[in-house]
């Protein structure tokens, strides 16, 4: 149980996923303007990366590691395979959505596609892979990280709203003035850096 | 080795295809064709008069929904016709409404008790005492029913008094929700004379506070009979029955809040 706990802060508090492996700028740059849809791309991240991680997982497992059903060392395929999947997937539940879910894919149907190629999902699925991570350790992995990507996101969010309405210098408006505060904040979170030993 | 790569990511890739496709063929979502076609019909100025998102959901309202086929004001009776048509339902338009805002106490008139330095925004200033005016029921003049106009028809004059342009409101009645006085009101777009007051103050309170408003005094229900009631100490139009005699009713309004509004005077 305990290895789970450390599991998640890790992956939330002092390796987390944007501010301390920078992994995930883009959306963490690009979603950031406002709070809801900030929490509506916290949302499909969430879901995303918890079942990615599944997925990659199992491919890994089960048909690119030597003892898979080929037999042979197919790990070198891993990340052509594993953004094959992973693009495919998120496709596959984008249309699955639409159809049994039409407000959960009004919520999150825009951020679905964006996901697709967002390099914290693919960091997540390799990370499983180099730590050895069992199957639900992956799992609890993946929805940790995820979720370090949403507190990084919301906090983030908050910052930027608060600062376009204090009204910075010219040359420093927009995107030159939330460089400095992801900065700032990536400095705020190797605090944490001793938490887990 | 290179039979092994191919079948493993040519597999991956045909079973990953082959989902998608299956997919995409079985959980595809059918859409109702007459909710586009509906929404072409409607107006396009997604105001959200009609109680609905805007113009495409209340489309899908009324199709899927069976929702009034009558909730559309800015359209008129033109575009009730086409809906109509469309669904194939018989549909009466009643007379188009525009908002207005009863109160005539511009800055000149009605005075002010302190100096509001705070948002420029009636319903930020209204929850400070009262709002900044004398005339507890008086339009503040800040403009947040003509931000909420979807179409620019209010103008905030340069006495700060708000004063909406009855040929170009498209009956939304956005800003009449808005309104933390509650003086704005729909009346009908062929009625021209009303009464400039929301006050339901006593005549000598009134007094104190503006110099056009309304004071109780009845003169307007005695010459104008049943097309002026009175609710309170506030004479408002009955908007069902015209004004026999208007002159001599405005005229007469010892208040002078009764006024016909001139169709370009707001221009």
């Amino acid at each position: 149980m305990a290895s789970y706990f450390l599991i998640i802060a890790g992956a939330v508090l002092v390796n987390n996923f944007v501010l301390t492996r920078f992994l995930g700028i883009c959306p963490f740059l690009g979603v950031s303007k406002k709070l809801d849809t900030a929490l509506g791309m916290c949302g499909a991240v969430i879901f995303v990366m918890t079942s990615a991680s599944a997925v990659t997982w199992g491919v890994q497992r089960f048909l690119l590691a030597p003892e898979g059903v080929f037999g042979k060392d197919l790990r070198y395929l891993q990340i052509i395979a594993f953004i094959l999947i992973i693009a495919s997937f998120v496709q596959l539940v984008d249309i699955a959505m639409k159809r049994f879910s039409p407000n959960l894919h009004g919520a999150l149907g825009i951020f679905l596609p964006l996901i697709t190629t967002n390099c914290a999902v693919m960091g997540v699925a390799v990370l499983n892979v180099q730590l050895e991570y069992n199957f639900i350790k992956a799992v609890v992995f993946g929805f940790a990280a995820a979720l370090g990507f949403a507190v990084a996101l919301v906090i983030f969010t908050g910052l930027r709203e608060k600062i376009d309405r204090a009204n910075p210098p010219k040359a420093f408006q927009g995107v030159a003035i939330a460089l400095v505060t992801a900065g700032l904040l990536s400095l705020a979170f190797m605090g944490f850096a001793s938490l887990v030993k | 080795m290179i039979v092994a790569t191919t079948v493993a990511i040519g597999g991956m890739g045909l079973v990953c295809g082959v989902a998608l496709a299956m997919a995409a063929r079985f959980l595809a979502v059918h859409e109702d064709p007459r909710v586009e076609e509906l929404t072409e019909i409607l107006p396009g100025a997604n105001c959200g008069g009609c109680g609905f998102a805007g113009c495409g959901e209340y489309a899908k309202a009324i199709i899927v929904d069976g929702a009034e086929v009558t909730l559309c004001a800015p359209g008129g009776a033109e575009i009730l016709d086409n809906i109509a048509a469309f669904m194939g339902v018989e549909a009466e338009a009643g007379e188009k409404h525009v908002a207005i805002v009863l109160c005539g106490g511009d800055n000149a008139k009605a005075p002010r008790r302190f100096d509001y330095n705070g948002v420029a925004d009636c319903n930020a200033a209204h929850a400070v005492d009262g709002g900044d005016k004398k005339c507890n029921h008086g339009c503040l003049g800040y403009g947040s029913c003509a931000r909420a106009c979807p179409v620019e028809a209010i103008e905030i004059t340069g006495t700060g008094i708000a004063v909406v342009h009855p040929e170009l409101c498209i009956g939304c009645r956005k800003c009449v929700k808005t309104c933390p006085r509650f003086i704005i009101e729909m009346v009908p777009e062929s009625q021209a004379t009303h009464v400039f007051c929301s006050s339901k103050d006593k005549g000598p309170i009134v007094k104190k506070a503006c110099q056009v408003g309304c004071i109780g005094c009845r003169l307007c229900v005695k010459f104008g009979g049943e097309s002026f009631e009175m609710d309170g100490f506030l004479a408002r139009r009955n908007y069902e029955t015209p004004i026999e005699d208007e002159d001599t009713v405005i005229d007469k309004c010892p208040g002078d809040c009764i006024v016909r509004q001139e169709k370009s005077a707001a221009g």
